[in-house]
């Protein structure tokens, strides 16, 4: 029986909150792969964008990250990773990927020369770090400027993606209208999440803004830090307001 | 309108809950925030009233179970609390029975206060309109301090007043005239033509609040027992808590959903055999 690959599951973005949709997306991915009968995943990794992303109403990365924290502090597999949003500036998804399978190849080695073995020989796999994504996050693509094409090929071919879908998305139109992403196909999970859970951190915004309840949608722990620190005001949503996002004008792929 | 005009309501959900989920927990929560939008209500209470197992619904597990469920979801809720009256009754309970129930355990509630009270209370109640032990209209309250009770419930079951043999007529007609319907529905379901559809419901329209959830969620009961048959995780759709309950118990297996197969729903059984 082949040994199965461990797999490390990372998750970019916003987290503007985190809200329980997100941690969903781990849970439903880490039951699918391991499904494939090809992997077992062994960690999880949330990793906040840096605040020179520019997008409007991001607060702080301080508090994106602790939030993360704190909603994750019950998690026996999901940690937050913070390299990202330490940087000095936005910082490409597939730099943050490269960093992150630096870290995971570095204990890997580390557990190979403690065990003394030959990679051959162990059951010890080479670990694999694949991207955690939402099915919007495949459009996101084919938005001009935003990604460098090299880019797509080594977040998609080189490492992996594990795509969650739910409602009435189409994540398999997304791959077959584009050639590059039709090549990688196989390194491409759909995951089919059935219940209908449009939740979103905009939608959680929203409701904070106008004084709703968010209760049941993330974690109380992190209710209460963000009416601890006054976060997601109407003030708070301008931030950024009118700033291109930091993608657009870094990479330089737009005249 | 200053808080203390407002008019008090307490929001009962009937229902299996089996188990419960964030979804049944998110229901109070929009409903709160809804009526309390509209300035002219103050929501003191919700109420979660898990169904009797004589009821009989296919994978219906013991009502204790649901209860202590429930429990453990509401222990972080300020205000809502479970209610195991219907869940102790050994015959079904028409939801119109329920509501009437803790509609007159508010009152009661409500004169043993008063019975405790001082003289201020009872010169107060000397000043004060006479109360009115009549079920009137509207299910208004004559006594200022009395809260009215609403039934909360989903789009599902207000369209499930459509099908027959579940509820008698004149419980629906008591529920809505007497005392009032908050329903939940998505943003593309068809509550309003339904109401629109039914003469009863027309005609109490105004005790019936429509609170359109834009974000669809609809983590139900029955996925959450599938994914646990399949041995996927249901992290994040329902409390920690009871998931933890779940587990330890091994509650919601295969064998767990095929309990009542074949049995006829309580509701069905009754009114098809009545004539």
């Amino acid at each position: 029986m082949a040994a199965r690959i461990p797999l490390v599951l990372l998750a970019c973005g916003s987290f503007n909150p985190i809200t329980n949709q997100h941690m969903r997306l781990f849970e439903l991915a880490r039951d699918h792969m391991h499904l494939t009968g090809q992997y077992q995943v062994v960690g999880g990794i949330v990793s906040p964008v840096g605040d020179g992303y520019g997008k409007q109403g991001l607060v702080s990365a301080k508090h994106r990250v602790a939030m993360a924290k704190v909603a994750l502090q019950t998690s026996d597999w999901v940690s937050v990773g913070d390299w990202e949003s330490q940087q000095p500036d936005w910082t490409e998804t597939v730099v943050t990927m490269r960093y992150h399978y630096g870290q995971i190849a570095k204990q890997y080695q580390r557990r190979i020369e403690a065990l003394n073995n030959a990679p051959q020989e162990s059951a010890l796999c080479k670990p694999q770090l694949k991207l955690l994504c939402g099915a919007d996050f495949l459009d996101t693509f084919h938005v001009p400027g935003l990604w460098r094409d090299e880019h797509v090929e080594e977040v998609v071919g080189r490492f992996g993606l594990v795509c969650v879908s739910r409602g009435r998305q189409q994540p398999d139109q997304a791959v077959h209208e584009s050639d590059l992403l039709s090549r990688h196909r196989a390194n491409i999970f759909m995951v089919r999440e059935w219940v209908r859970n449009e939740t979103s951190a905009t939608e959680v915004r929203r409701a904070l803004r106008r004084g709703l309840s968010v209760k049941y949608l993330l974690p109380d722990d992190v209710i209460e830090y963000i009416h601890a620190h006054g976060l997601y005001t109407h003030k708070t949503e301008l931030k950024n307001k009118g700033i291109k996002l930091r993608p657009l004008t870094k990479q330089g792929l737009l005249d | 309108m200053e808080p203390m005009e407002r008019i008090k309501v307490v929001l009962l959900a009937c229902g299996s809950f089996n188990p419960i989920t964030n979804m049944h927990l998110r229901m109070f929560e929009l409903a709160r925030d809804h009526l309390e939008d509209t300035g002219k209500y103050k929501v003191v209470q919700g109420l979660i009233s898990p169904v009797g197992d004589a009821y009989k619904k296919k994978g219906l597990i013991e009502a204790h179970h649901r209860v202590q469920m429930a429990r453990l979801a509401t222990e972080s809720s300020g205000w809502i609390r479970v209610n195991d009256w219907e869940s102790q009754q050994s015959e079904w309970v028409e939801t119109a029975k329920v509501v009437r129930h803790h509609h007159s355990e508010l009152l009661t509630t409500l004169q043993n206060d008063d019975e405790v009270d001082t003289v201020k209370s009872f010169k107060r109640k000397r000043l004060e309109e006479p109360e009115c032990m009549v079920q009137g209209s509207s299910g208004c309250s004559t006594r200022k301090d009395m809260p009215q009770l609403k039934l909360l419930c989903g789009a599902d079951v207000l369209e499930s007043f459509g099908v027959p043999n579940l509820w008698k007529p004149e419980d629906i007609a008591e529920i809505v005239s007497r005392y009032g319907i908050v329903c939940i529905t998505r943003g593309d379901s068809d509550a309003d033509r339904f109401i629109q559809q039914s003469d009863v419901l027309w005609e109490n329209r105004k005790n019936i609040f429509v609170t359109r959830e834009w974000v669809t969620n609809d983590i139900s009961a029955t996925h959450v027992r599938r994914a646990l048959r399949r041995g996927q995780s249901v992290r994040y759709l329902l409390p920690d808590p009871v998931l933890r309950y779940i587990q330890e118990r091994g509650l919601y297996s295969a064998e767990s959903e095929k309990k009542n197969a074949g049995v006829t729903l309580a509701p069905l059984q009754r009114y098809s055999t009545t004539s």
